[in-house]
């Protein structure tokens, strides 16, 4: 984990470079939407509420150029085409379908239920036959869009996802349909899309020898339920350091982050509550505030006059038809939006959950460990207090190169979810070897381990994301997101660079993820990069210049702002440069 | 004529309106514009009377208190102090202190602290390290995964399996993967918790039958028939599931699967089958309740029963010679989705879905705990490939694991004021008061003294836990209110008779001594 001649190395070209005068990129992006009067009235909003924030608040969410927009749209447009025509091809059996595979027999299948359901209608009325499993339309977008480009996901990998991965090398004769292992293995490619943010994946240091003890003495499984039996020790003093890590009263640990935001929503609201929550939240925390059976309403991502209006609203006008008054308001946001690489405006949030007596939950699947100075998240980050958050939740996967997550809050909220969790009633409890790396990799972040590692890793993070975000800008690609956020998207937009972006990046050894619709709206297609502390300034450099390369290839800067160091200038929140050429 | 009359009316009334006196013209202009007004205005201003000043939306939003974000919660809540387990919780287990003989861990095939089981993971370790840091989509799948995935499949006989990096989202992932709101889902009322939150999400209609009642579910099957024979064009969009657990977490009873199969292919329902309990234990080689059910049974009901399943043999012909034999011998390919945990008896995290990969497939899109989640991390994945070979080499445990079952069963049998439910083939049962004493919370509280007078005898059993107000279908308050797990498996349910009998319950139960005993016949397994 120690960060390496090259990490240091890193740290003074940063400084060298112009444009890092004073260690802080003083370039602002606005968020620009359609026109520049949107701006303008965006720069009003950050100037408004300029005194909450401790430090500058730059994120950039650069317009769609018309163009680019108006071909993505086209792109998409003969994807479809071509799509209904190859389902008729296959149809009328004129297309080769692959047979010799499993995937294939499954559509064979398919068109055999089918064939023999229309066959039975023919016949008709005598029996029903089973329903199509599938409707139709939903597999459509799978089979013409996704599986064309479906060799840039689930790349397995076998080793250590750390700076460098090693992927296994697949090859597929039947259009991606199916693959086969060729045995070799394409060593050392650059990791550029693994959630290790603090490079606590590892398999050697204290972490994992911590691990593999505690694994001899205790094995694997734990074969009950928190409630029942499964309440180790281990379970106990995980929670403690936790409450002490997050700076809270208490804390409680679950065994999947995503069953965290699931199971936990639902027992803390419930009908005649109300949810109010970010239109970009995950699919976790939209499960949960589902499940919940309370209102939701959404506002718009980041939004604060957005979520104001709502609040104001729910409030003065109470529950649809029965105008009840609310039991009680939750405000549902993310500290690190996976997707858009942004930063919760939690000091605005905080200011109107106080002044409209909503409730606030945090969740920091992202942000706990990758933000702030200590490691803390984005409360942290924003120097603000814990106890101002009544939920916060975050997972122990990503930073902590674990599995699992928490729930931190005041001590009655966590008497409450310990009596009433769904996870802590029905589900097994956390692996004793996950909970000791958790353990100590925390500690390693606190200090406690007595070697400054951890400090050195949440230090040497926040550099690289400077650095790599910024170099990108500079390319004069459009990058989303905070500065300040190892979470980099880029843009891609059309549907065929998703494909083409992802295979150029492995061929030069450096494997990203490529997201597309339905995980981001239909044409903001992008790559996501996830930066780490283990990212060397080699690995970034090398990286960066296959970026480059790629992007001119596949003509991928699209920026039409052009960035102005600005070195002599002290920063002013209310200047915000927009170079338009 | 007739025109030459009208151009006279006509010229007549021009010449009266020259001739009217003015205030009357004036008169009727202020009318006519009247008439106007009324036609064209509001008859009443809606928005005068909802419109707040902005003064009364501050003081509304002044006054607005909320509810507290939680309830406060008793101090003598039974669930709110956990028990506290120093080591590792295998047969013998240190619970607050006091080292006791494990009955309360879903440990069945004692695989927990296994050398084996513990080498493959530490092995595993050494090379990936602890977390995936990960969904399986984005860098997130493992060579182990892989293979994870590959040996369950080839252990259930199934063409693909689905690995999850936690139980509970297994079946909850996968049912809302497939029914959709509009698709009906037919489902017992003993369904565990992890299918109630699955249906939720799924937001399909749910109709529930009596515990075990097939023919309460054919009643439903017949009615829904009906319905879909008024409204064809709606039928033939509406996707039919029947969810069913192996053996019942709550009440330790086997689904009657062959009259369930033969149900599915009279109404085309899909079967999904939650075999959590039942995986690693029932059949001969522990693949479960389809094993258990075997062969010859369910082909006879088959080929006597279901006209279909001529058909489906006849698609086999197409597959491969492997499948075809599947095909032939399996009651497997017979249920849609098969979904278990491997956190009881395979002893490690996570669980799994198998079946056919047409319909196991959908799920690596559509399983939202599949493709939103990290991904299980590897030496978990290579704990439960250790355990499934070791499962495979020695067939026999599930033998003596039956046995035992059936001789604790029996021994549990005729306690006075304590009746045992469930099957004496199942490992996990309960034990539920004769009577109730009429308060569910007098029940706990009795129940947790037994509970407590064990742990005094060194045997660690626990109360099963329910989330009283969230359960929604179950359990009928018959068969009540909490259990309390027992042995290696067991979970009681009972209900109360008088809080002077507990003594004498538990003094004469010679329950310690039998399953010590046991240990030491068949060393590796102490299950019970």
């Amino acid at each position: 984990m120690r960060p390496g001649p090259g990490g240091c190395c890193c740290r003074r070209t940063v400084r060298a470079n112009g444009c890092v005068a004073n260690g802080e990129v003083r370039n602002g992006y606005v968020r620009t939407s359609a026109a520049a009067a949107a701006a303008a009235s965006q720069i009003h909003h950050v100037t408004q509420n300029g005194g909450l924030y401790k430090r500058p608040f730059n994120e950039a969410f650069e317009e769609t150029p018309m163009l680019v927009a108006v071909l993505t749209y086209v792109g998409y447009g003969v994807l479809t085409l071509f799509g209904y025509l190859r389902d008729f091809l296959r149809h009328w059996r004129i297309e080769k379908c692959h047979h010799a595979t499993e995937r294939e027999e499954q559509k064979k299948k398919k068109k055999k239920k089918k064939k023999k359901e229309t066959k039975k209608k023919k016949k008709k009325k005598r029996e029903m036959d089973f329903v199509s499993l599938y409707q139709d339309f939903e597999n459509f977008y799978t089979r013409n869009l996704y599986m064309r480009i479906r060799d840039n996901w689930n790349r397995p990998i076998c080793s250590v996802p750390g700076a460098r991965v090693d992927i296994m090398e697949r090859q597929s004769y039947d259009y991606n349909w199916s693959f086969k292992y060729t045995g070799n293995i394409i060593k050392g490619v650059i990791n550029m899309g693994s959630y290790n943010y603090l490079g606590f994946a590892r398999n050697t240091g204290s972490c994992q020898e911590a691990a593999a003890k505690i694994l001899e003495e205790y094995g694997v499984g734990v074969c009950s339920t928190r409630q029942e039996i499964g309440n180790l020790d281990k379970h106990e003093e995980l929670e403690e350091l936790v409450a002490r890590f997050l700076g809270v009263e208490a804390a409680m640990a679950y065994g999947m982050g995503f069953a965290t935001n699931s199971m936990n929503i639902p027992a803390l609201v419930g009908k005649g509550c109300l949810i109010l929550s970010d239109e970009l939240n995950h699919a976790s925390l939209v499960l949960g505030a589902r499940l919940s059976g309370a209102t939701i309403r959404i506002f718009k991502h980041n939004n604060m006059q957005s979520l104001e209006k709502l609040l104001k609203d729910a409030i003065v006008y109470g529950q649809p038809r029965t105008r009840r008054p609310w039991k009680k308001i939750l405000i549902l946001v993310e500290g690190i939006y996976s997707m858009e690489g942004s930063i919760v405006r939690l000091p605005e949030v905080i200011a109107l959950k106080k002044k409209y007596k909503a409730y606030l939950y945090l969740d920091e699947a992202h942000s706990i460990g990758a933000l702030g100075p200590t490691g803390r998240g984005v409360v942290d980050y924003f120097g603000l207090d814990p106890e101002d958050v009544d939920v916060m939740m975050g997972t122990f996967t990503k930073s902590f190169g674990a599995s699992g997550g928490y729930i931190g809050g005041k001590k009655e909220l966590i008497d409450y979810l310990r009596t009433h969790s769904h996870s802590a009633v029905y589900a097994t409890s956390l692996s004793p070897p996950v909970v000791e790396q958790i353990i100590t990799s925390m500690k390693c972040i606190m200090g406690q381990d007595g070697t400054s590692l951890g400090k050195e890793c949440v230090q040497q993070l926040a550099e690289n994301t400077r650095y790599f975000r910024r170099r990108l800008k500079e390319m004069g690609f459009i990058i989303y997101g905070n500065e300040d956020s190892p979470v980099v998207p880029l843009m891609l937009y059309m549907p065929a660079k998703i494909g083409a972006f992802g295979r150029e990046m492995l061929k030069r050894n450096i494997g990203v993820v490529v997201v597309g619709f339905p995980a981001t709206p239909i044409i903001e297609s992008r790559a996501r990069f996830c930066l780490s502390a283990a990212h060397t300034k080699e690995i970034l450099d090398t990286a960066l210049k296959e970026i480059d390369e790629v992007g001119d290839l596949l003509q991928l800067k699209y920026s039409r702002h052009r960035l102005v160091p600005l070195l002599d200038r002290p920063f002013d929140e209310t200047t915000y440069e927009e170079t338009e050429d | 004529m007739a025109t030459a009359t009208e151009q006279w009316v006509l010229v007549e009334m021009v010449q009266a309106l020259y001739e009217a006196p003015a205030y009357h013209l004036i008169l009727e202009g202020i009318l006519i514009l009247w008439i106007i007004r009324l036609l064209f205005s509001k008859t009443y201003k809606l928005q005068e009377r909802s419109d707040l000043t902005v003064k009364e939306k501050e003081e509304l939003i002044e006054e607005w208190q909320p509810e507290p974000l939680v309830p406060p919660v008793p101090k003598d809540h039974p669930a709110l102090n956990y028990n506290i387990v120093s080591g590792p919780p295998s047969h013998k287990i240190v619970v607050n202190g006091k080292e006791c003989i494990n009955f309360a861990s879903f440990n069945f095939l004692g695989l927990l602290d296994n050398p084996r089981v513990k080498a493959a993971a530490l092995a595993s370790l050494k090379k990936y390290g602890v977390g995936t840091c990960g969904p399986r989509g984005f860098y997130g799948t493992f060579d182990v995964h892989l293979d994870l995935e590959d040996r369950l499949a080839k252990f259930m006989k199934t063409e693909e399996a689905i690995i999850y990096s936690y139980g509970f989202a297994t079946i909850a992932s996968a049912i809302p993967a497939y029914s959709k709101r509009g698709d009906i889902v037919f489902v017992d009322r003993a369904a565990c918790f992890a299918i109630q939150k699955g249906l939720q999400a799924s937001r399909s209609d749910i109709k529930l039958f009596k515990h075990n009642d097939m023919a309460d579910l054919e009643r439903l099957l017949k009615e829904q028939e009906i319905e879909d024979q008024k409204n064809p064009r709606k039928a033939r969009v509406t996707r039919r599931f029947i969810v069913v657990e192996g053996l019942y977490m709550n009440t330790g009873t086997i689904c009657p699967l062959p009259e369930l199969v033969k149900l599915k292919y009279k109404y085309k329902a899909r079967i999904f089958l939650e075999e959590s309990l039942s995986f690693g234990v029932l059949g001969e080689h522990g693949r479960g309740v389809t094993e258990h059910y075997g062969i010859n049974q369910l082909s006879l009901r088959k080929y006597s029963q279901a006209p279909e399943s001529r058909e489906r043999n006849v698609w086999t012909l197409f597959g491969s010679r492997f499948k075809q034999m599947l095909l032939k011998e399996n009651l497997i390919d017979d249920i849609d989705l098969i979904s278990a945990n491997m956190e009881n008896a395979l002893a490690s995290i996570g669980g799994f879905c198998c079946g056919r990969s047409f319909v196991i497939d959908h799920q690596r899109l559509s399983g939202q705990g599949y493709c939103f989640s990290a991904s299980l991390p590897p030496l978990l994945a290579a704990a439960a490939i250790e355990a499934l070979n070791i499962m495979e080499e020695n067939p026999g445990i599930f033998a003596v694991l039956k046995e035992k079952c059936r001789q604790i069963h029996k021994a549990l049998q005729g306690i006075s004021g304590l009746k045992v439910v469930g099957e004496s083939l199942s490992p996990a049962f309960h034990l539920q008061l004769e009577e109730s004493t009429g308060s569910r919370e007098q029940d706990v509280r009795l129940l947790q003294e037994i509970v407590d007078q064990c742990m005094n005898r060194s045997i660690a059993l626990t109360q099963a836990r329910y989330l009283e107000k969230e359960e929604k279908c179950l359990p009928p308050p018959r068969v009540g209110s909490f259990q309390s797990a027992l042995p290696t498996s067991l979970c009681f349910k009972r209900r109360w008779l008088g809080a002077s009998r507990v003594e004498t319950i538990w003094s004469p139960f010679p329950l310690s001594r039998t399953s010590t005993g046991k240990k030491r016949t068949t060393p590796p397994f102490y299950c019970l």
